[in-house]
């Protein structure tokens, strides 16, 4: 084991992906003060392309509660939330977005100067595949701005996806139309539309073989990597400079993996953490991991924005597809398979599972299946308890040790 | 005098120091506060350990630390996990496949051990305290029952008071309760043992042949008997219990090959 600080590998093409997330910030800021262009907020993996070919600028809440975490300005501003009755035991990303807003207090003036913080939407827009929180959220918002909040309730605990679901999907988002339309002052541009959806395509699958390429031995990147690079396939997807953003971090990695360049020097131990980001803890937690020689180098998070099913001839029930096979949809069996797949796929080692308090649709551990997978593939698996943003949920002390324990024992498993 | 090796467990409660000869055999120990000073307490516990056999820090081969202030020991040659050492240790005394449950001051942890030694699986408790040596001592506390009692108390028990919160807080007003309902101090006290009992059953299957070792063993033996009473078979109380973690890491430090 290593007891220096490793130096983190950069990976270039960050320069880039910063500057085009900057550019989308100041483009947002504009349109809100200028009023040139109509404002969606939208989830994270919502109806996104429906919206842009609507002819509105979208804006992601989530997005901006995962600034709030990795600012670790979450945990001061979650209690402002808590007062109002939005309890503890919520999205923390809910409850420090909603303190933001009361406070006045976000991340994004401080890293873009002369912007105050979120841009006023004109309406709101959700799907509750990934939870009910995001409905009670944007409802918050809708009462605060008396705006329209829309959205599409998913199917949950899923396991096939079915046409009847895909049917059903697709005419909910068909009939979110008529308020878009009314909102933005605009027919909805149906070419734009399959234009968009094309965009979004080539952007997850760029994005999927850059998640992919992790497979390598070693592994040219890491979940950490990852975590920041996601930005662009979640805020950006459906735009050109996404795909071009893509195009120029996947030939990054490709060469890294020419060049037997690792993202860990001297990778030993393979791991797929599954669960939320600890947003706060991010640099602490791949600081450690690297010292261990641990790659984290795959996560079901940021696949999360891998939607396969996008085809630009069928828009509507293609949308309805790909938001639906999510693995946050999906039941018990279903995310058994999924994990089944990618420890072989990214030759794992170990798994960590992140129990978040108070995300419990992304804590995949609550039924049993760290058992199940650590009897199939005789291999040990850590459940470390946390958050996304809400740090008062995490004892820093207690994770170090247990990751550093269950390093320790992956390497008397393959005999080190 | 060259095959000594040295053990600190620096824990949240409590700094433990064992020293054991090219036997394995622990020749000196000592066990003090922890305090605010991780560095200072484990010199001193060290030096005392050492004094009390007529040696001096030279003669000590290796030292490894363990334990919540395993990082602040200066002296110590490398550190290991909690989970390492008092897997260690135990795989000492009992030689084969158990499964050992480390009641800690501030966390507990169930290890699997494999015949040959290795780890197989572990775990420790969600981060809050309850259910720990902490949870005891504090609750104790608010019944002005010195720590030191809470065995000898639980023992004269003649039914156990049950517990209904996992809340360390809530579990001191509901003591309250119970006191005004006409319980026993020595029934509640019980009850607060079983209570850890409990915490602990939650975590695992708690399959085959169980050892338990921590501090919280070692000066509460009444809670191993609890548990095998839950279990309905024996748990062994590790010998040493309070040092497994220091023994433990001794042993590591002797079984390391060097350089490290
Ligand atoms: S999925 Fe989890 S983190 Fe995301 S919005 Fe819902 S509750 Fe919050």
């Amino acid at each position: 084991m290593k007891t220096e600080q490793q130096t983190f590998k950069k990976i270039n093409a960050t320069k880039q992906m910063k500057e085009i997330m900057e550019l989308h910030f100041r483009e947002l800021d504009e349109a809100a003060k200028t009023k040139s262009k109509k404002i969606a907020w939208c989830t994270s993996v919502g109806p996104a392309e429906l919206l842009r070919a609507a002819g509105f600028l979208v804006f992601f809440p989530e997005n901006h509660g995962a600034m709030l975490g990795a600012s670790r300005m979450a945990t001061d501003l979650i209690p402002v939330a808590n007062a109002l009755g939005y309890s503890p035991d919520i999205c923390s990303y809910l409850t420090s977005d909603i303190g933001s807003y009361i406070k006045g207090q976000s991340p994004i003036s401080k890293a873009y100067p002369g912007i105050s913080g979120p841009p006023r939407p004109d309406v709101l827009v959700y799907n509750t595949n990934q939870c009910r929180d995001v409905q009670d959220w944007y409802n918050f918002y809708a009462r605060e701005f008396n705006i329209p909040c829309i959205g599409i309730q998913t199917h949950r605990g899923v396991g096939d996806v079915t046409k009847a679901h895909v049917d059903s999907i697709s005419a909910q988002i068909k009939a979110l139309i008529p308020t878009l339309e009314e909102v933005s002052g605009k027919k909805l541009d149906y070419d734009e539309f399959k234009h968009v959806v094309g965009l979004s395509r080539q952007c997850t699958d760029l994005w999927k073989e850059v998640l992919q390429i992790a497979s390598n031995v070693p592994s040219p990147l890491t979940f950490f990597d990852g975590a920041i690079q996601m930005g662009p396939a979640v805020i950006l997807r459906g735009e050109q400079r996404a795909v071009d953003f893509y195009k120029l971090l996947l030939a990054e990695l490709k060469l890294r993996v020419k060049d037997k360049v690792a993202a860990i020097d001297g990778e030993q131990f393979r791991i797929y953490w599954e669960g939320m980001p600890i947003w706060g803890k991010l640099r602490e937690l791949s600081t450690q991991f690297a010292e261990l020689s641990a790659c984290v180098l795959a996560s079901t998070y940021c696949s999360s924005w891998v939607f396969t099913a996008l085809d630009p001839d069928d828009p509507f029930d293609s949308m309805a597809r790909a938001y639906t096979e999510l693995v946050i949809v999906r039941d018990e069996n279903y995310k058994e398979r999924y994990f089944e797949a990618e420890i072989e796929r990214y030759k794992i080692d170990g798994m960590i599972f992140h129990d978040a308090k108070t995300c419990p649709n992304n804590s995949n551990n609550r039924y049993g299946m760290p058992e199940r997978l650590s009897k199939k593939y005789n291999m040990p698996m850590l459940v470390i308890n946390g958050d996304l943003n809400d740090l008062r949920c995490y004892s820093e002390e207690q994770a170090r040790t247990n990751i550093e324990a269950y390093i320790e024992q992956l390497s008397e498993k393959k005999g080190r | 005098m060259n095959s000594v090796f040295g053990g600190v467990d620096v824990g949240a409660s409590a700094t433990k120091v064992a020293l054991i000869d090219a036997g394995r055999r622990i020749i000196a120990s000592d066990v003090r506060r922890t305090g605010v000073d991780f560095e200072g307490c484990a010199r001193e516990a060290m030096d005392a350990a050492l004094s009390s056999c007529g040696l001096s820090c030279a003669d000590v081969t290796r030292i490894f630390s363990t334990g919540y202030g395993r990082h602040n020991v200066s002296f110590a040659q490398a550190t290991r996990t909690e989970i390492a050492c008092h897997s260690r240790a135990a795989y000492h005394f009992f030689p084969r496949k158990i499964t050992v449950v480390d009641v800690g001051g501030q966390d507990n942890k169930i290890i699997h051990i494999a015949l040959n030694g290795r780890r197989e699986n572990f775990k420790m408790n969600r981060k809050c305290a309850a259910g720990t040596g902490a949870f005891l001592e504090e609750v104790a506390q608010r019944m002005d029952v010195p720590i030191a009692q809470v065995d000898a108390l639980a023992r004269q028990a003649s039914h156990v008071v049950r517990m209904g919160s996992y809340c360390t807080v809530f579990t001191k007003t509901e003591i309250l309760a119970h006191l005004r309902a006409g319980e026993k101090v020595p029934d509640i006290v019980a009850g607060l043992v079983d209570s850890v009992v409990k915490r602990i059953i939650e975590m695992d299957p708690l399959s085959g042949e169980i050892v338990a070792s921590g501090g919280v063993v070692a000066h509460i033996p009444v809670l191993a008997e609890m548990l095998s009473r839950h279990l309905g078979r024996p748990v062994h109380i590790l010998p040493e219990a309070q040092l497994a973690g220091a023994f433990g890491a001794a042993l590591l430090a002797m079984e390391t090959p060097v350089p490290l």
